[in-house]
């Protein structure tokens, strides 16, 4: 279908609101995705006409429920290529798919292995491994990156030996926007038998990954950040490690038998799913990937490069402005600071113009480190923004600059 | 003068603008003209948690009055820390402690009221009731 913005744009409830008494501009994509209305009713619907418990019910309403949210898992599994629709597991997101895999892989490794994250994580993402790594006495080795915002590859090749285990990597960093060379990543991890979780949560409103071709091994996601609900992710495992890895929470729908001596556990993917799930996210998530699919990726990616590109350029024209992640691989997010003037202050009188960015270190902390700043002002575009709310974004950075200098 | 008396002058003083950019602009110049804090004092334990920007805050008793000198690294969160330090200031532990902050919501900053605001305004009141209860048992002792 043909790029039609202003149809788009009507599919989305909020974005006619105002706030302070301008038109909303919103461009905190990053932190989170508006919902079109077919996501919505989506929910509304699950929860008016066919709420059940799944798996289990013999009635129609189960019935109905249980098609609907695994009719959702394949639906994820053929937009992200995955072989099989039990290597989707359903979790309530990004953050909790990580600790799973942290968790489980407790059984995998001794003292002396070796497990490589890069500089450039969500700092709340470096801390499930600093518990694994004490738990085992594992030691974390840590990918350099330079001035633009990129990795090093030949930093991270020399890291790389058998004693590696894991390597965990973000697909696109949510603080600078760099497009990380994941199916490099993982070809070269796999050299030394290592396994690799790619951290998805940035890249997947962006990017449509291909499990099989990257033969990733884990990979994780938010439903989000792709115009679903919150509460709502997965976490791809590939079968052999799903067969492989232990349990992670005991609880209903992941047993097969149980009695007080021994319980054998339910195959996949509903080993890993313990409890009742989040039914609804589920298939609000599934509602969600065929809207943009919709679009379609190809549209939605030149849409962005568009704004990437046009907001750059206007961005650059103010004095003193510094853009941070400037590699030749990145998603439509600036991140930039005004010399002498601090990120939170400009933040504030956007959001008093209507404008919506986020401010602050984007849970980055390392990164700011690296370059020395207490935080970025960092606006995200989205495939449903227009070049018309970039001159906005431009034309509140002046007048804002003009009133804090 | 006392708190409500700074208060209402403050309240005066805001009237005065139509709009919020002046009421922004008017607050950046109450920053910007706030006794810088004596160096010595900026120190990482006397940063107030809670923001998203950087406040250090520095009291000390003088004649029975708190003495409050604080500064930023962000302009805004600073004319916030100015007008603070302009109503509370200056008092008696007593009178810091019995008063409220009412007036920045009739100066028309109601919005930097909310404590998941990340300037933690909240929490800088919070800090200077805190000290003035310190300074306060002092007195009593």
């Amino acid at each position: 279908m043909s790029f039609n913005i202003q149809k788009i744009r009507n599919d989305f409830p909020i974005l006619s609101r105002k706030v302070n008494g301008y038109p909303l501009v919103y461009l905190d994509n990053a932190a989170t995705l508006q919902k079109p209305q077919l996501v919505i009713d989506a929910i509304v619907d699950y929860y008016s006409n066919y709420n059940a418990n799944i798996h289990r019910g013999v009635h129609t309403l189960s019935q109905e429920a249980t098609d609907a949210y695994e009719a959702a898992r394949q639906k994820i599994q053929k937009h992200f290529n995955a072989k099989e629709s039990h290597e989707i597991l359903f979790t309530p997101g990004t953050t909790y798919g990580i600790n799973l895999v942290a968790h489980v892989f407790t059984s995998e490794l001794k003292k002396g292995d070796e497990i490589i994250v890069s500089a450039m994580e969500h700092h709340s993402n470096i801390v499930p491994w600093q518990m694994l790594c004490e738990r085992t006495g594992a030691i974390l080795k840590v990918i350099p990156m330079n001035e633009e915002g990129a990795l090093i590859f030949s930093e991270y090749e020399k890291l790389l030996s058998e004693k590696t285990k894991l390597v965990f990597v973000n697909h696109i960093s949510n603080a600078l926007g760099t497009i990380n060379p994941i199916a490099k990543i993982i070809e070269y991890a796999h050299k030394v038998n290592a396994a690799v979780l790619i951290d998805g949560a940035q890249s997947c409103s962006h990017i449509k990954p291909n499990f099989q071709e990257l033969d990733v091994d884990f990979y994780v996601t938010s439903a989000h950040k792709m115009c679903g609900p919150t509460g709502i992710g997965i976490l791809y495992m590939k079968e052999e490690w799903g067969n492989k890895l232990p349990p992670y929470q005991g609880g209903g729908e992941m047993i097969d038998q149980v009695t007080f001596e021994k319980t054998t556990y339910a195959g996949l993917p509903f080993k890993f799913e313990a409890g009742t799930p989040n039914i609804c996210g589920g298939i609000a998530f599934g509602a969600a990937i065929d809207y943009l699919n919709n679009i379609g990726f190809d549209a939605i990616v030149a849409h962005e490069d568009e704004l990437l590109e046009y907001a750059t350029k206007k961005l650059l024209e103010i004095e003193g402005l510094r853009i941070y992640g400037t590699g030749p691989d990145k998603t439509s997010v600036v991140s930039f600071n005004i010399e002498g003037i601090h990120p939170y202050d400009i933040g504030t009188i956007l959001d008093k113009l209507g404008v919506a960015v986020r401010t602050g270190h984007h849970c980055a902390q390392p990164i700011m480190d690296f370059y020395k700043i207490p935080g970025t002002v960092r606006a995200s575009f989205a495939f449903y923004n227009t070049l018309e709310e970039v001159d906005i974004l431009v034309e509140a950075v002046k007048k804002a600059k003009m009133m804090l200098s | 003068m006392t708190i409500e008396e700074v208060q209402e002058e403050l309240v005066d003083e805001f009237s005065m603008f139509d709009d919020w950019m002046q009421r922004y602009e008017y607050m950046i110049e109450l920053g910007k003209s706030l006794d810088i804090i004596d160096p010595k004092y900026k120190t990482d334990d006397r940063i107030i948690n809670g923001c998203q920007s950087k406040v250090w805050l520095h009291s000390e008793l003088n004649d029975g009055k708190v003495i409050f000198t604080a500064d930023s690294d962000a302009i805004i969160t600073k004319g916030i820390v100015a007008i603070l330090v302009r109503v509370f200031s200056g008092q008696t532990p007593q009178a810091i402690l019995n008063s409220d902050a009412k007036f920045i919501d009739e100066i028309g900053l109601k919005e930097h009221l909310s404590p998941t605001r990340a300037n933690g305004l909240v929490s800088m009141i919070k800090q200077m009731k805190l000290d003035a209860m310190a300074y306060q048992a002092k007195l009593n002792s």
